[in-house]
């Protein structure tokens, strides 16, 4: 029982975030705005984790900027293109679609799509009914029927 | 075969394909390669505009604000360090040669440090920099682009980035790539 409580609690627990009360924006609205811009970026100290999870320094810092670049009134859009200028597609957890990134996004369900292609083709042809036999085939068969085993 | 038997094909394409690349990659890291490098997307830019406090006790001449005005007219190296670094302390007796050399003037921006730390760590290693500028919350930091310390930008005389070193420069670093481009921006 208590296996079982311990495995469900953590399937339901939730990834931890590195915001700090003294970072955080008066205004709820805003801040809500923050942390989903900072779920957008990435760590470029720890690569696999967002600003709004990295404990780095830089981490909270950018966290910090985000922030400041939402009450001068940037959009959301505004804050994530600010920090491409300056650190590339890379710093974006989701990568931008482009004609390189295409094959990227689109690659699964292409895959998908050929994979199905091929499924319904085997479904359909099935095992069906044999071809006839050969005259040699029948020949054999002949033969073999004719001699007790 | 007939044309669909092609088609069955496609996933061992795609996963020779795929090999090939990771291979590839692979073999790149070993000979030194970094994935977690993040290339710099300000080469051939202006450097980021920035007016920073100098870090106090140094030569009256540097007593004023650091700015990018002060990295025009000449090549400069502007190295990103802090006195919490490790890596920076690797590089900085290499740093201390170059400015012997006397080649190109190294400026630099002390990052999320505190002046009394600051000047601690250069009176104990050495101080080979031009000029220092404060950048306590990264905000000049993320307009460059740093990703950690020490980075280094190789800017020309009219306040162009034309290099980035990602990490301590080291003698091999400074022979074969710096001085070369250096010498070749001073003509």
């Amino acid at each position: 029982m208590m296996r079982l409580l311990f495995a469900l609690a953590l399937l339901f627990s939730t990834a931890a975030f590195a915001v700090e009360p003294g970072e955080m924006l008066a205004d709820p609205a805003l801040e809500a705005r923050a942390r989903e811009v900072s779920k957008s970026l990435r760590c470029v100290v720890c690569q696999n984790e967002t600003i709004d999870e990295s404990n780095a320094e830089l981490a909270k810092d950018m966290r910090l900027l985000v922030r400041r670049r939402i009450l001068a009134g940037d959009t959301n859009a505004q804050v994530l293109h600010y920090m491409v200028q300056r650190y590339g597609d890379f710093v974006l957890l989701k990568p931008r679609f482009t004609a390189i990134t295409a094959l990227l996004w689109t690659g699964p369900a292409l895959i998908l799509i050929l994979g199905a292609f091929g499924w319904v083709r085997v479904a359909r042809r099935g095992t069906g009914a044999p071809p006839p036999l050969s005259a040699e085939e029948a020949a054999q068969v002949a033969a073999l029927k004719d001699e007790p085993t | 075969m007939t044309s669909s038997r092609w088609l069955y094909l496609l996933p061992i394409a795609a996963i020779v394909f795929l090999v090939a690349m990771f291979g590839k990659r692979l073999v790149d890291v070993e000979n030194g390669s970094d994935p977690h490098i993040l290339p710099s997307v300000l080469l051939n830019t202006p450097v980021p505009a920035f007016s920073l406090a100098p870090l106090p006790g140094r030569p009256a001449s540097t007593a004023k604000p650091f700015t990018t005005d002060d990295l025009k007219g000449h090549v400069t190296l502007l190295n990103v360090w802090g006195s919490w670094c490790i890596a920076c302390l690797e590089e900085h007796p290499m740093l201390v040669e170059i400015a012997k050399e006397g080649v190109v003037p190294i400026a630099s921006i002390d990052w999320r440090d505190t002046p009394e730390r600051a000047q601690a760590w250069l009176a104990e290693h050495g101080d080979p920099y031009t000029e220092i500028g404060q950048d306590p919350h990264s905000a000049t930091a993320i307009d460059l682009g740093v990703t950690g310390a020490p980075e280094t930008f190789l800017v020309d005389a009219q306040g162009i980035i034309r290099y980035k070193q990602i990490g301590p420069i080291t003698p091999e670093v400074w022979q074969t790539t710096l001085k070369p481009l250096i010498a070749s921006l001073q003509k």
